[in-house]
């Protein structure tokens, strides 16, 4: 296997543990909403639109590897984190919930697990659009070279 | 190995994980519920409780229900079908989940109604209307009591009753027991303390008929 070939199996690879982090992550929230029974409320239905998405944009973007994935995910991806962050601060008590009550009396500010002290479910999403954020980034780096 | 093959591979895991996980879940779930009833009948029944049918049947089906919660309107008539079709070996005993936005005020309603000996033609009505005074999942308390008076309800007695801090009390009473037995939506029903699983008339009906 000479360089190039290797930094493009570098490249497969980074982009396969986005697609792997994608996927667990719309798992875990099915888990959470259809097992557990947790309504998902506002902001975690948007990070859920921007979230989903990405399973698929990242499979088809894998076979065959396609730099264009890049341009695709972005907007889902700093979006989602956006929207996470804001959640997270949200729950924090660093913002006040304004004035959009949440869907069917549900607040976005009320926690369901709360593990640690500080793992609850808006900040696993937060974590994972941040590892793809990353990713996303360092393969963005690498195919600009 | 191909690329392909570990996508596949990944897909098959996660997936498999997500269905032992339910299920170790709902196992969870069932036994802490069946600890519950072990422990404590009165989560299930509490002294207030509505029960129909007779006190010593066999089967207890526990139903928590919201008023405004169009599938406990759709299960009404068909559990007093399960009843009939097994007369005297099952008791309904009827618990509130006011998860609706504004029924906790038809819960009393309800509730008061007991006082001039209508709850049952309170409930029915309020079912049979429910679509007049539940839109878009919210209670519209005029349009209850717009409603109320066809049943020959003395209206201004029930205003009065309502009030009575002891319906604040059982609202209470009725989503702590809720909470404890992990009701997140309505109806949730328990059969002697099982909870049942999986959301459906056919397996409401195997699971009374597992326990006759």
């Amino acid at each position: 296997m000479n360089i190039s070939e290797k930094s493009d199996a570098n490249n497969w690879n980074i982009l396969f543990v986005a697609w792997l982090i994608s996927i667990i992550a719309t798992l875990g929230s099915l888990f959470f909403s259809e097992v557990m029974e947790y309504p998902p409320c506002t902001f975690c239905w948007y990070q859920r639109i921007l979230m989903y998405p990405l399973v698929f944009i990242f499979l088809v973007g894998l076979f065959p590897f396609d730099r264009g994935v890049l341009k695709y995910a972005f907007p889902f991806v700093i979006l989602g984190w956006l929207v996470s962050l804001y959640h997270n601060l949200l729950q924090m008590d660093i913002i006040a919930e304004s004035t959009t009550p949440c869907a069917m009396g549900i607040p976005c500010s009320a926690k369901y697990i709360d593990i640690f002290g500080f793992l609850t479910i808006p900040m696993l999403s937060f974590i994972a659009f941040s590892i793809i954020l990353i990713l996303l980034i360092l393969l963005k780096r690498r195919l600009a070279k | 190995m191909s690329k392909q093959k570990i996508i596949l591979i990944a897909v098959a895991v996660l997936v498999l994980i997500f269905f032992l996980g339910s299920y170790l879940y709902k196992d969870a779930q069932a036994q802490k519920a069946s600890a519950i009833a072990k422990k404590s009948e009165e989560v299930f029944i509490r002294d207030y409780s509505t029960i129909v049918g007779k006190k010593d049947a066999k089967v207890t089906l526990v139903e928590f229900l919201d008023p405004a919660c169009g599938a406990c309107r759709a299960f009404y008539p068909l559990i007093k079908k399960i009843m009939e079709e097994h007369p005297d070996q099952i008791k309904h005993v009827i618990r509130y989940a006011p998860f609706h936005q504004g029924s906790t005020e038809v819960v009393k309603i309800i509730e008061a109604s007991k006082l001039q000996d209508k709850y049952f033609e309170t409930l029915e009505l309020l079912f049979r209307y429910q679509n007049k005074w539940t839109i878009n999942h919210k209670v519209d308390i005029k349009m209850v009591w717009k409603i109320l008076p066809g049943i020959g309800l003395d209206i201004e007695k029930l205003q009065n009753d309502i009030k009575n801090p002891k319906f604040d009390k059982l609202i209470e009473q009725e989503i702590a027991d809720a909470k404890k037995l992990g009701v997140k939506k309505t109806p949730g029903y328990f059969v002697n303390g099982k909870p049942l699983q999986k959301f459906g008339y056919e397996q409401l009906k195997e699971l009374i008929e597992s326990q006759l």
